[in-house]
Formats: C-alpha cells, structure tokens, sequence
C-alpha cells in the first residue's frame, strides 16, 4: 500500500472510528448508570470536566446526528406533541425527545445527566439546560462569558476591561470545580488540568493549522463534509490524548495533500466559503447541489463557531493553569460568538488568500443565533468586496422546512452566475 | 431641561389625560423624542427588557426604551432572514427610517435574535452601537462586582456620548427618581390587584408604556396626579375573570390585543414591560451607586424568560404571581418566533395543569390587527370560569 492510500483519507476514517467509540463508551455509561456531564460545543469545559473522568455527552452532535441519520422527524414530532412550538430550535427539540425515550438515540444510549455545564454563547443553551434541571434536578451551571461588546472592540489581557471579565470567567471555574468535587466525590487535581490543557493545546493549533493549509489549491478538504468530521473530533475528544494524537495526524495528511497536490475532489471549479450551520436532513444532497458544479468550500464559519471558537490563536499556559484556562476560555468562546455576530471583516480577509469565488449563506429556521444577522452580514461584505454570494434558507434539523427543489434552483443560479463572472473576467 | 415634553395630560379630566397618554403612546412617529432634541437633548436607545436607564439619566440623556413598533419594516425587512420576531425588524426600522434619532444604541444578549442586533444596528449607523453583558450566571457570587464593572463600563461609554463626568452624586439623584417612579408603578399595580375596576388593563398599561417615552421626572409627575384620581374613580366591579397575563416581557402585544382582553378579564397582574418593573424594591442610595444598581438587579428582582436564575425557576415565580394577585386563571402567551417565550409556554402551562389553574394559550405579533378569532376564544374561556 502507498503513502497515499495510508495517509489520504485517514482523517475521515479515523474521525469515523473514534465517533463510534465515544458513542459506544456512552451507551456503556447509560447501561452501568454511571455520571455523565451534558455539554455544549461552545465552552465545553472539556478540558476541566475530564479532570472529574466524567464523561462528556453533547446535546447538538446527539441532535444532528438523528437527522444526518433521516429520523429527526421522529424526535421532532415527539417533542411537539409534549408542547414544544414548531418554532424553536430543532436541536432542542430532538434531545427533548432522547430524554422522554430515555436515551434511545441511533447511535445507542445516551446517558441522563449528573451535571449540565453550559454557556452564553447561545441563549438557547441555558434555555435547554433548564429542560434538564425540571426534568432530573440536576446542577446546572451556566459560565457566563462577556462577548464582544461593539464591533472591532475586543479587549485583551491588561485591559481593564478585559481583566474584570477574566476575573468573573475565572472566579465562575472556580465555583465549577466545587460543582464537580461535590458530585464525583474527587478532588481537583492541578496536574491532570495541565494534562488536559496540553492535549487541547495540541489539537487547537493543529485545528488552525488543518484550515489554514486549505488555502492549496486543490483545496485539501471539504469544510462543509470533511470538516465536519473534524469538527466532532474536535469537540467529542477535546482534552485527550486520542484527541490530541487525532489532530497531529490530521496535519499531517493535509501537509500530505498540499504537498502532493492532492484536492478533495477531481475538478475543482469553484472555491465557496460556507456561512451559517449544514442542512443536516439533506447533507449529503445539500453538498451535491454545489460539488456537481465543480464547487467545493474551502473554510466554514461553522468550523469557527461550533469548534468553540478555537480557531482563534491562544494557546494555555501550562505555568498558570486555571488563570490560562479562564483566559483561553474568554478569548476562545468570545472568538466563536464573534464568528456569528461580526463575522465580515474575517470573511472579506480571507477571500484572497483562499481564492475564494463565492460566498454561500446559509440562515435556517433552527437558529437565530447564527441567522439573525446573516442577511445584513452579506450586505456589509458585499458593500466591502466584489465577490458573489448565495442567500439559501433551510434548517439543520426539520425537514418541512427544507425544500431541496428550490435550494438546487438557487444554487444553480449561482453557479450559472459565476460562470458568467469567470467569462467577462477572462474578456 | 425643565420644560416638560408631554404636556397634553396636564390640566385634563382622568379620562381626558388617559386618552392623551394613549395618544402619545400610539403614535409611531416618538413625538417626544423629536422635542427632547428640539430641546437639545440627546438620546440613549436600548432595547428590551432591563436597562439601568439611571446611568444614562445622569448623564442628562434620555433614555429612551426600544421596544418596536406597529409600522411596516419597509427598509429593516432586507437586513434580516425569515425566522425572527416582528420587534427586531421594527426597532431597527425605527433607525434606518431616522423615526427615532439616537446618539447610542444598547442592545442585551436577552435571546439569540437581540444579542445580533448590536452587531446589525452597528454595521447600519454611525452612532456607537453595544451589547451591555448583563450576567447570566446571576448565581455566581462574583456577578455582583461583575455587573458593577460592566456598568462602570457603560457609564464611560456614556460619558463619551455626553461629554461630561457623570458623579456618584449624580446617579444617586437618578437612584432616587426612578425609586419614586418603580414605587408609583407599583402602586399603580397595587390598584390592578386589588381593585382592577378602577383601571383597565389597558388604561394601566398605556400609563406605564410612557415611562420609557419621556423623562422619568415627567413620568412622575403624570402617575402622582393621575394616581390618587384613578382611586377616586367611581366605577363598580364587573362579572369578569381575574387573570394573569404572561409573554409580553420583550415585543408588546398590540394595545388592542389588551383592549380586547380586558373586555372579558381583570388583567390583575402581568409581565407586560417587566423591565420598568425589575428592580422590586428601592436601590439604596448610600455607598457606591454602581455597586447598589447591580445588587439590586441581580438580588431584588422580578423574574422573565430571558434571565436564567437559579432561585428563580419562572413556572413557580409565575404561580406565586398567579397566587399573589388572587388570579383564578393565566393567559400564557409569547409573540411569534419568539423561542424564549415559547420554550417557557411548556414549563408554564404544565405548572398550571399540576397546580389545577385553567389556563389560555396564545401568540400575537405587535402589528396584528384582527382579534376577533382570539377573543371568542378567551370568551368561551371566561364563560367555562364563570359558569363552572
């Protein structure tokens, strides 16, 4: 067998592999009843959780997994006949319907919570956190992280500002870990922090290196299909050594491909850029309405946001732990909301250096978070750079609300659209 | 500024200068906002629910309470997607149409779709748009000096608006004014409790509504006068239902909507504005008035959707509410797209069927215009009370 073979490819396997075994370990905890910690993808508190050996169940990947596996209509309906609107988010709506099942899921078991970790980074966090604290009257905590208070305003460290916002971050872990002891019966143990935050340094930097070197051409990966696969590896496994061990490979493969010239796909037409979450009932479909016409997207907000924000270059320093960890923590979390609400400025900067043809925003019903500003989004990047965008509204959960006629009309105005860019550029 | 900028209640019967409150409370152009900068005046927008509007009073500013409007969203329609609550579209129409002119924008990470507001009003203004991070770990016993900071944090936002220094002596006298004011609010709900004949639930609404349209000195001036004449009001009690309203915490159901409701019911207690209502007790004016502002937020407040507190879990605030204002029944509604709201339907209504309260559902949207469906509906719902 060549390198090649070994090598490319390896991430998506590998990815695949470790879904299934953190999917396995759950449904051992729920069989044995064991502690398991509910988290959000957006300030898992991974890295501090896994101090405690708890395991980490998340809500969104448990979610989208039913309606990448087509029976998220089950789920939804289920939670609507117990009361829940039509009109809220879909994520919420299939773990509501996972907890009535008493953790029935596709993938197997999904453990009840003992604890429920959760930030502000979406305000349907703490809304869905409260479900669970009525439903099992477990602790919940919600670390409260301050955001970006204006556009291009962030603090840093020795500010003011940003030093009152670290000490509320920091003291609020603080009473976190007291959480934790009083439930696992175990003390903090500084050192496997250390661990931890080592294992998360690893993977953050391989994160940032993975996304940076799509900017080959071909491009390396598929930010909306591959990227995915990487993004649960990311969340499910922050803070371990597999984790760890899982990006330094993936690195290296896409080292591999850009070196060897290796794209994601045959013909790479259309370099596209992908704002907003997947359509997830469709998924695989969603992407052939762009991959048929050459299109392949080279970077995702997505992978911004829903990877916690840890795109952005901050690494914890492993002399001051828990300072670092709250530090990190804000610098990263404030990184993933800046991602949804001012995401612009990084999106007009990367259109050179990713040679990007086009700009696919993708607002659906699911998620105001994400969606409410994407529409004024696209008119600021417009206003600052000549580039073509697609506007298409679907959802990442409900399928009444996808139509795949109307998304595949669109997209292939849009390409049509870019051709004709691609001709009158050439005259 | 001295001169008053709603003087048309001045001088005039009780119903005369309620009508002229609802005048003024209907009109969509904010003619006071208009005279308050005739005046000179400056204004501070900020969008629902809770805003320490202190702060700004002591900059003498205006604070001025966004909270949407009936109008159609002809320019603020192409900034947003189709998912979302009719108050976003509609306050930001209310800047992009210069209706209502601000020198600053303050929005609140209240609910998914408002904490994008800053960033979208941002991009579409000249003026300094932010989100105040009002703590939503309310538990934390650092939150305190948290929100201290950050209101600290604000007010030096606001003096760059203002130009000048804003002291403590300063916000103490602001303290102090809105004391008064959340003091005649809540003797004005006091009335709705106890004797909800003497005023409806509109009447009281539009009487609250204004606090967040005119200067808080004038708000006063209006419930101090008008107060005492509402409790002279010879009116008898009726056959109606004494409920509690619930869901018009952020956008506001339209003032028919109200109308239409109090036609059948006693609204003896609600959330409508809950955030002119927030703070449940004086905020003392002694110490550092920052410190006292945050404390009283955090620790002597009301409840709502949009705040997660431990020691709050809103089904049981809501049936103590229920209990406190001799309610015999809730109307539990949200505003459409509203996922705050709607998410606490399913807590709310299934406290009240535990606690055997009866209970009627529904949504409104503020430019709704037809209620006639709802209100054969709430009808049948009083009926079933009374003849029961």
């Amino acid at each position: 067998m060549t390198q090649t073979h070994t090598i490319v490819g390896r991430g998506n396997r590998d990815g695949a592999a470790l879904f299934q075994k953190w999917f396995t370990e759950l449904n051992h905890t729920a069989e044995s009843g064991g502690q398991a910690a509910y988290v959000f993808v957006m300030g898992s508190m991974a890295e501090l959780l896994r101090v405690f050996d708890l395991p980490i169940v998340m809500p969104e990947i448990n979610s989208l997994q039913t309606a990448v596996r087509r029976v998220a209509h089950e789920y939804l309906n289920q939670a609507e006949d117990y009361g829940y609107s039509p009109d809220i988010c879909g994520y919420v709506k299939a773990d509501v319907a996972v907890q009535l099942r008493h953790g029935e899921h596709p993938m197997g078991r999904i453990p009840a919570p003992s604890l429920a970790v959760l930030t502000n980074a979406c305000n349907t966090y703490i809304k869905w956190a409260e479900i669970w604290e009525r439903m099992y009257h477990i602790p919940i905590f919600t670390l409260d992280i301050p955001g970006t208070r204006s556009c291009g305003k962030q603090t840093w460290p020795g500010e003011t500002d940003f030093e009152n916002d670290r000490n509320y971050v920091l003291a609020q872990i603080k009473e976190l870990i007291t959480v934790c002891e009083k439930l696992t019966g175990k003390k903090f143990d500084i050192d496997r922090l250390r661990e931890t935050l080592q294992n998360a340094n690893v993977m953050s930097r391989g994160w940032r290196r993975v996304l940076e070197l799509n900017q080959s051409t071909p491009s390396v990966f598929n930010a909306l299909t591959d990227g995915t696969i990487y993004l649960g590896v990311s969340n499910g496994f922050r803070g371990t050594a597999e984790g760890a061990k899982y990006f330094e490979d993936l690195v290296a493969e896409m080292e591999f491909k850009a070196a060897q010239g290796i794209g994601t796909m045959t013909d790479e037409k259309y370099r596209l850029v992908f704002v907003g979450v997947p359509c997830y009932p469709i998924f695989r479909r969603f992407n052939e309405l762009f991959s048929e016409w050459g299109g392949t997207f080279v970077n995702s907000t997505y992978l911004w946001f829903a990877a916690g924000g840890v795109n952005q270059s901050y690494e914890y320093d492993l002399k001051r732990p828990l300072e670092s960890f709250a530090e990190g923590v804000l610098i990263y979390v404030r990184n993933a909301m800046d991602s949804m609400f001012y995401q612009e400025q990084a999106l007009a900067q990367m259109i050179d250096p990713f040679q990007v043809d086009g700009v696919v925003y993708h607002p659906i019903k699911s998620c105001r978070t994400v969606s409410t500003g994407l529409a004024d989004n696209r008119r600021a990047l417009m206003a600052s750079r000549d580039i073509a965008s697609l506007f298409i509204e679907s959802d990442m959960m409900d399928r009444r609300v996808v139509s795949e006629a109307q998304l595949k009309n669109r997209a292939d105005a849009f390409f049509e659209g870019l051709a004709s860019r691609r001709l009158a550029a050439a005259r | 500024m001295t001169e008053s900028i709603f003087h048309e209640w001045q001088d005039r019967s009780l119903d005369d200068a309620i009508y002229e409150c609802r005048e003024l409370f209907e009109d969509t152009s904010f003619p006071t906002v208009q005279r308050w900068r005739e005046r000179g005046g400056k204004v501070v927008g900020h969008f629902q629910v809770n805003f320490p509007e202190e702060i700004v009073h002591a900059a003498g500013l205006l604070p001025f309470k966004v909270r949407g409007a009936p109008i159609e969203t002809v320019q603020a329609d192409s900034h947003f997607g189709s998912y979302l609550c009719s108050i976003l579209k509609t306050s930001l129409e209310l800047a992009l149409s210069n209706t209502v002119p601000l020198e600053m924008f303050v929005t609140h990470p209240i609910c998914d779709a408002a904490r994008n507001l800053g960033a979208v009003w941002g991009r579409n203004v000249s003026y300094p748009c932010q989100i105040l991070y009002l703590p939503q770990n309310p538990n934390s016993p650092h939150s305190v000096i948290y929100l201290r900071d950050e209101y600290d944090r604000l007010k030096r936002s606001i003096e760059d608006i203002s130009g000048e220094t804003i002291s403590d002596e300063a916000l103490r006298n602001s303290i102090a004014v809105f004391n008064e004011n959340r003091q005649l609010i809540r003797a004005l709900y006091e009335i709705k409790r106890n004797s909800p004949w003497l005023v409806s639930a509109d009447e009281a609404y539009v009487l609250v509504a204004l606090a967040g349209l005119i200067p808080r000195e004038e708000h006063n001036e209006l419930l101090r006068t008008l107060l005492p004449q509402i409790r002279a009001r010879a009116a008898r009690t009726q056959d109606k239902v004494r409920v509690v309203f619930e869901g018009g915490f952020c956008e506001q159901p339209p003032l028919d909507l109200i109308r239409a409701i109090a036609r059948s019911c006693y609204v003896v207690d609600d959330d409508l504005l809950i955030g002119l209502r927030w703070l449940l007790e004086d905020v003392s004016l002694s110490g550092d008035p920052l410190e006292n502002l945050a404390h009283a937020y955090l620790e002597k407040s009301s409840y709502s959707p949009v705040q997660h507190d431990l020691r709050k879990p809103k089904e049981k605030m809501l049936l103590a509410r229920i209990r406190n204002a001799r309610a015999e029944a809730a109307i539990i509604t949200a505003a459409k797209m509203c996922e705050p709201g709607l998410e606490e339907q399913v807590a709310y209504t299934r406290a009240l069927d535990e606690a055997g309260i009866p209970y009627f559902v529904g949504e409104f949207e503020e430019s709704m215009t037809s209620f006639d469906s709802m209100e054969i509906q709430l009808e049948t719902f009083v009926e079933n009370i009374l003849f029961s």
